[in-house]
């Protein structure tokens, strides 16, 4: 078993490629989420020693390095949304987490080992877990037989041994709770429980079994809105902070008397308080709400606050790390921020961001092969699908973000890439009584590795602008780049770059507009340019024209009656003579450009065209009885190469080839279109997809595991080194590596054991010398070549081992674990063929004895 | 982290004289100070080192001048007639100048005897100069002649008799400490290399030559005489490179900036030229009230300043949410007068942020007439069009209930609304004209930009007609 493990941790890319030869006769396209889980299901969570930051992502707890932002540990198990993650209060080093699935968890989360799994049979909401009671946890779940009321009950968790357990022992504590985790909270030491729902706070006593309720009205004279949002408790007073609606903070003290309960009042937020927590000793008192402001209010003097502004966006949870040197908040748009607790901005763990809208579409940037898309309000995001990080986000509106509701303010309509990825054009528009478009240029600047703006036109069209799109030739020279834009107002614009003679003046480059085309007063919808950049075809609601690009001549007009073209593109490589469109009456249409004729057409309801920019394939994906089926065809066969039907249940908004960085190895025919580029998808609900042939994405889950291994390795100079060595080795060819380490280990065993066994019962030096010497001599070429065979064959029966799906690859995942535990002794443990050596050493050796 | 980003003020280009980096940095340069001398003034010198004192050479005087007293530091005054040229060596500890009796004299800055003196000129002595190796001085005199002296022994080491006129100009290679070069009213330019008996290159400027000047690099010669300015490469055996003629009378004295990126020429017409060195062309230009006959620039001081951003007052009281009193900010005449960009800037800021109308409210007749006063004057500029209409519109929103209570902003309404009737007559004229055109253009070739132009001022007059309607 180790020797399985440690050929996973080297020589992991070799048995991948292995597995995926084997794999080629089952293969089939499985859609796989690669990004844009949530990362604010629950309240994140502090290890203790503030090294880690659990949180829930989608069916995932994930464990994050609070030093380096790094992923560590995914604890996989659940089956549905993770709604509840705490530590275990009698055991800092476990985790509890709770699911819609209806099961708690325990977990190791240092190691990522699923200790046990209790059931409890209900939708779980929420999880609270306090030292005080220490064989059960508290959760929120839906009120059997009544819709929408939810009940606070405390679940008795058997000590008993075994891995799963039925934890049916409920005993309901509040009745009529709200659903969300933030609504209810525990006091002091467990003594009582607070929990609002709309305008009621009740408090539940445990030892004297005392309910208190209190109720506000529900609006005031001033017209504020009382409705509570949470509710935080004092770690070591009687006092509970509530949230509302409209912004006020209560501090409620003397709650166990019904009626002299009093309150007072704080108020800063200008709308609704999102979350409360107090600081490990209750002096202060952290609230957060919809302006991505992080409030601090000192407790001792009512008034004195102090504030991090501009946190992006608006604040979900806030917690604080068991030593209070650390405060996390997350944030609605998929981020967490770590915060010091002098209130300085400290990190953030960010993965796809969540923007409102994404009107962009999926472009991928050409240099980093990033794909780009809406950020933060008027940011772009280039986020990084390797790693599934942002790469940075690029500020394009330059205009301060106000966070309040209702406002109207800029945001990013459309991007384009020129195709070396040095001009970026996006346009930004902000409608209120009237339109504010903006066309800005940027231009990639080499020095400081970022785009700066270049040019800025104010008002390019006089209605919004529909497309957007550089011609894609060669960039060697400049002055062939053009970039054309489409807009409502009937025309299509042409932009060049104009160069300023003045070698003096700051840039002697800029845009402007070169000419204006315009089709009998028809919106422009779309544009595209041919591969060459000689043609460039503009579709006017039903019509498509074709251009001359260097003489701006209208060469011929192809129509579709009827419907409304939706997209259009042309044929690449073999296929550049042809022309796809897609109409929104659902028809596929391929015209050629040689004869001027319709060459065939399909009646599908094709949402997203997105031609391959490598190949000549072009996926479509259509939309119908509420279900996503893609299609990928060829322009110059009617019939498509590939069809899966039905492989997504979400409305699929963009689509985006993304190139791989090396060929996949595809055996069969039909996945062919996959080998150079990457399809990846973006839905409705902002989760990034793509499709892929079963092995690619073993091979993304093993790579990234052997990361988080290393990466949880302690920072010393001597890892560093070691890294550094490593890192070096790595650089060579995998087999090569290999052998070189084997080497390693082989020479080791021999020469511990000289070293292990005490001086006293040692032979003489004589007899050792030649011992070590020999241990030194072992490694011969045939022996290494021995030896690779034998590791692939125990490799194959693990690939078949795994080739049934989830359930082995989370033990896998476990197992992978073990060596990380235990790297000290790494060394101790010696694999089969290790042993074998050893052994013939030994024999060797003895000869050698008995000939003295 | 994101941190307060300051409002963006749209640039719009400017009509008129475009205002370049080179307008502002020689504007830096204040009025001249005037110091009045006995006689004509023949040379100007920098002195290289801090802090940059100044040699004149006027008539029997070399006065040496600070930077700020108008009042000689010091003054050398061994010459029994005119001195001329005196000139600085690289390290600014000695001074060299000629003479009018033909003798050239060595100063120590901080004596007052010459160190050395060197005679073997016959006539008058209007060039000397310090070769780049510091220990060897040239020399052009009125006999025709230019000679390169020792210094430790004071004596001739060459002289070299090519010229056929006076020598009046001359300068030395700063890269090799062998080559010089003259100038003379004989019409040419010579380059001379000490290690040669002749010279090594001649130059025909074509007109006398009053000033000459190699470029750092020293790969570029310049040359100045008659109205011309002449700059040549010299590596390519003396070609005429560019050929400058922006004076109207004679060029007198040639200079260059410490970057080597600006020319500067001096002329008998009152002008100072200055000239880019990569395009040749005139970027900026000085004028004075008489003839200039000499002319020197100092290094450029630099003081570093920290980077530090500052934030506009209105940025600030924005930061914090004030918006009346940001829009109070930038009505403030300063900013109102000479940047209406800002104001309107920072009012489409406020519409953004939808505190506008309570930023409008709440005013008394003083500041409203104010404002109606600024949208009256602006409305009519396109860049500010749109967002004036909206503040317009507010105005007239939220003051109806008083309108007649004050007479004077009963007057700046009616104001108001004279100027956009008449800008939509003026509109209307435009579009008369735009038909026109458009009818002779039918009868020529089709031309599809028209449509455009038509576009946009049908648009601005349909604003400006919904605005009068309300």
């Amino acid at each position: 078993m180790p020797c399985v493990q440690r050929a996973e941790l080297r020589g992991g890319r070799a048995a991948v490629r292995f597995r995926s030869r084997k794999m080629v006769a089952p293969a089939a396209l499985r859609v796989v989420r690669c990004g844009g889980r949530a990362m604010h299901g629950a309240r994140a969570v502090f290890s203790v020693g503030a090294r880690f930051l659990l949180c829930a992502s989608g069916d995932f707890v994930k464990m994050y390095s609070v030093a380096t932002e790094e992923l560590v540990q995914l604890l996989r198990g659940h089956s549905d949304l993770v709604t509840g993650v705490q530590l275990a209060p009698h055991n800092r080093l476990q985790l509890y987490s709770s699911s819609l699935d209806g099961t708690i968890k325990l977990w190791d989360f240092t190691d990522g080992i699923l200790i046990k799994t209790f059931t409890v049979g209900y939708q779980l909401l929420a999880l609270y877990a306090l030292p005080s009671s220490e064989d059960s946890v508290f959760v929120i779940i839906p009120k059997s037989g009544e819709r929408d009321t939810f009940q606070l009950v405390s679940v008795k968790l058997t000590k008993a041994a075994g891995q799963d357990m039925e934890a049916k022992e409920l005993s309901v504590v509040l009745e009529g709770v709200d659903a969300s985790p933030k609504c209810t909270a525990f006091g002091r030491e467990g003594e009582y429980v607070a929990s609002v729902k709309d305008v009621n706070l009740q408090v539940y006593f445990f030892k004297q079994k005392q309910l208190n309720r209190f109720s506000l009205r529900a609006t005031n004279k001033k017209g504020g809105n009382n409705v509570f949002t949470c509710v935080a408790c004092h770690p070591q007073e009687d006092c509970i902070a509530t949230g509302h609606a409209d912004g006020k903070i209560r501090l409620w003290r003397n709650f166990n008397h019904k009626k002299e309960y009093t309150f007072s009042t704080l108020h800063w937020h200008h709308d609704k308080v999102l979350d409360l927590a107090f600081s490990l000793e209750g002096t202060s008192l952290l609230s957060g709400g919809v302006e991505s402001v992080l409030v601090q209010w000192h407790c001792g003097s009512d008034c004195k606050r102090d504030f991090l502004p501009r946190l992006g966006s608006a604040i979900e949870y806030v917690s604080i790390s068991s030593d209070g040197t650390f405060y996390c908040t997350s944030h609605t748009d998929n981020r967490i921020t770590i915060i010091n607790s002098n209130l300085r901005f400290s990190k953030t763990i960010q993965g796809l961001i969540k923007a409102r809208d994404v009107k962009t579409g999926l472009v991928v940037d050409p240099r980093t092969k990033a794909l780009v898309l809406n950020g933060e309000p008027g940011h772009l995001q280039f986020y990084c699908l390797q790693s599934d990080k942002q790469l940075y986000s690029l500020d394009i509106v330059q205009q301060e973000y106000i966070h309040q509701a209702g406002l109207n303010q800029s945001d990013l309509v459309r991007v384009a890439f020129s195709a070396q990825g040095k001009w970026l054009a996006t346009v930004e528009e902000r409608e209120e009584t009237d339109l504010e478009l903006q066309l800005k240029l940027w231009f990639f600047d080499e020095e400081t590795q970022s785009f700066k703006l270049n040019t800025r036109i104010s008002m390019p069209h006089e209605d919004h602008i529909t497309a957007m799109c550089f011609r894609d030739t060669d960039e060697m020279e400049d002055d062939s780049l053009m970039l054309v834009t489409t807009g409502r107002d009937c025309v299509f614009k042409v932009w060049v770059i104009l160069e300023d003679t003045d070698p003096e003046a700051q840039q002697s480059l800029s845009w402007s507009c070169d000419f204006v085309g315009s089709y009998h007063s028809y919106q422009a919808t779309n544009c595209c340019f041919s591969e060459d950049g000689s043609l460039l075809a503009v579709s006017f609601e039903e019509t498509v024209t074709v251009w001359d690009s260097s003489t701006w001549d209208l060469k011929c007009t192809f129509c579709h009656p009827p419907g409304k073209i939706r997209s259009i593109c042309f044929g690449r490589l073999t296929c550049s003579k042809y022309l796809i469109g897609a109409t929104d009456h659902g028809f596929l249409c391929c015209w050629n450009l040689l004869s001027c004729a319709l060459e065939w057409s399909a009646h599908l309801n094709v949402v997203v065209l997105q031609p391959d920019p490598l190949s000549e394939h072009i996926a479509a994906v259509s939309w119908l009885f509420k279900e996503s089926s893609l299609f990928v065809f060829k322009p110059n066969e009617a019939r498509p190469i590939c069809i899966q039907r039905k492989f997504c249940k979400e409305r699929i908004q963009f689509a985006a080839f993304v190139p791989r960085d090396v060929p996949e190895t595809i055996g069969s025919e039909k996945y062919l279109w996959l080998r150079r580029s990457q399809l990846f998808f973006l839905t409705d609900t902002q989760e990034l997809m793509t499709v892929s042939t079963k092995s690619a994405q073993e091979r993304l889950t093993l790579s990234s595991k052997q990361l988080a291994v290393e990466e949880s390795l302690p920072v010393t100079p001597f890892s560093l080194l070691l890294g550094k060595h490593r890192h070096q080795q790595s650089q060579g060819d995998v087999d090569l590596g290999k052998i070189v380490h084997h080497h390693h280990e082989q020479d080791s065993p021999a020469v511990k054991e000289l070293l292990h066994t005490p001086a006293h019962v040692l032979p003489s030096a004589s007899f050792l010398c030649p011992i070590f010497i020999n241990s030194l001599l072992v490694s011969k070429e045939n022996k290494s070549t021995e030896e690779t065979p034998d590791e692939v064959e125990m490799e194959s029966e693990e690939a078949e081992d795994d080739s049934d799906e989830e359930n082995s690859v989370t033990e896998m995942k476990q197992e992978d674990k073990m060596p990380l535990e235990s790297l000290g002794e790494t060394t101790h443990r010696l694999s089969k063929s290790e042993e074998k050596e050893l052994r013939k050493i030994r024999k060797v050796d003895y000869s050698w004895i008995s000939v003295f | 982290m994101a941190s307060y980003k300051p409002v963006v003020i749209p640039a719009v280009p400017k009509l008129g004289e475009k205002i370049t980096q080179d307008t502002l940095y020689w504007r830096g340069y204040k009025t001249p100070v005037q110091i009045k001398e006995f006689g004509a003034i023949n040379k100007i010198d920098f002195s290289p080192v801090p802090p940059y004192n100044y040699a004149v050479t006027a008539s029997s005087r070399v006065h040496i001048y600070g930077r700020y007293s108008q009042e000689p530091i010091k003054t050398f005054s061994r010459f029994k007639d005119a001195a001329y040229c005196a000139t600085y060596r690289d390290d600014g500890k000695l001074l060299v100048a000629g003479s009018e009796e033909g003798s050239i004299r060595l100063f120590d800055i901080s004596g007052r005897a010459p160190l050395r003196q060197f005679d073997g000129h016959t006539k008058a002595v209007h060039v000397v100069g310090f070769l780049s190796d510091k220990y060897r001085i040239f020399s052009g005199g009125d006999d025709y002649s230019s000679s390169l002296w020792d210094i430790p022994s004071a004596t001739e080491i060459v002289s070299y008799s090519e010229h056929s006129d006076y020598v009046r100009c001359g300068c030395a290679s700063k890269l090799n400490g062998d080559v010089f070069i003259t100038g003379s009213y004989d019409h040419t330019v010579k380059v001379f290399d000490a290690r040669t008996k002749s010279s090594v290159m001649t130059i025909e400027h074509g007109h006398p030559v009053e000033s000459v000047l190699l470029f750092p690099s020293g790969g570029l010669l310049v040359s100045a005489g008659g109205r011309y300015v002449k700059v040549w490469d010299v590596l390519k055996g003396g070609q005429l490179l560019v050929s400058l003629k922006n004076h109207h009378k004679t060029v007198t004295c040639l200079c260059l900036n410490s970057s080597g990126q600006r020319l500067l020429s001096g002329s008998l017409d009152r002008h100072v030229k200055i000239y880019s060195t990569t395009s040749y062309k005139v970027v900026h230009s000085f004028n004075y009230a008489t003839s200039i006959l000499s002319l020197a620039l100092s290094e450029d001081f630099f003081v570093s300043k920290p980077g530090r951003c500052i934030m506009r007052k209105y940025d600030k009281l924005l930061k914090s949410f004030q918006s009346s009193k940001a829009l109070d900010a930038v009505l403030e005449p300063h900013i109102r007068l000479y940047t209406p960009e800002v104001t309107v800037a920072v009012m489409q800021e406020l519409n953004r942020r939808g505190t506008l109308r309570s930023a409008l409210a709440g005013r008394d007749e003083k500041q409203i007439s104010l404002l109606l006063t600024f949208v009256t004057r602006r409305v009519i500029e396109p860049r500010f069009t749109p967002v004036l209409i909206t503040v317009a519109d507010m105005i007239t929103d939220i003051y109806q209930p008083v309108v007649g209570q004050s007479a004077l902003v009963d007057k700046q309404f009616l104001r108001l609304q004279e100027a956009i009737g008449r800008e939509i007559d003026y509109q209307e004229e435009l579009l008369e004209v735009l038909g026109m055109m458009d009818a002779l253009f039918a009868t020529l070739t089709e031309k599809r930009a028209t449509y455009l132009e038509e576009n946009k001022s049908n648009g601005l007059t349909k604003t400006l007609d919904q605005d009068i309607s309300i």
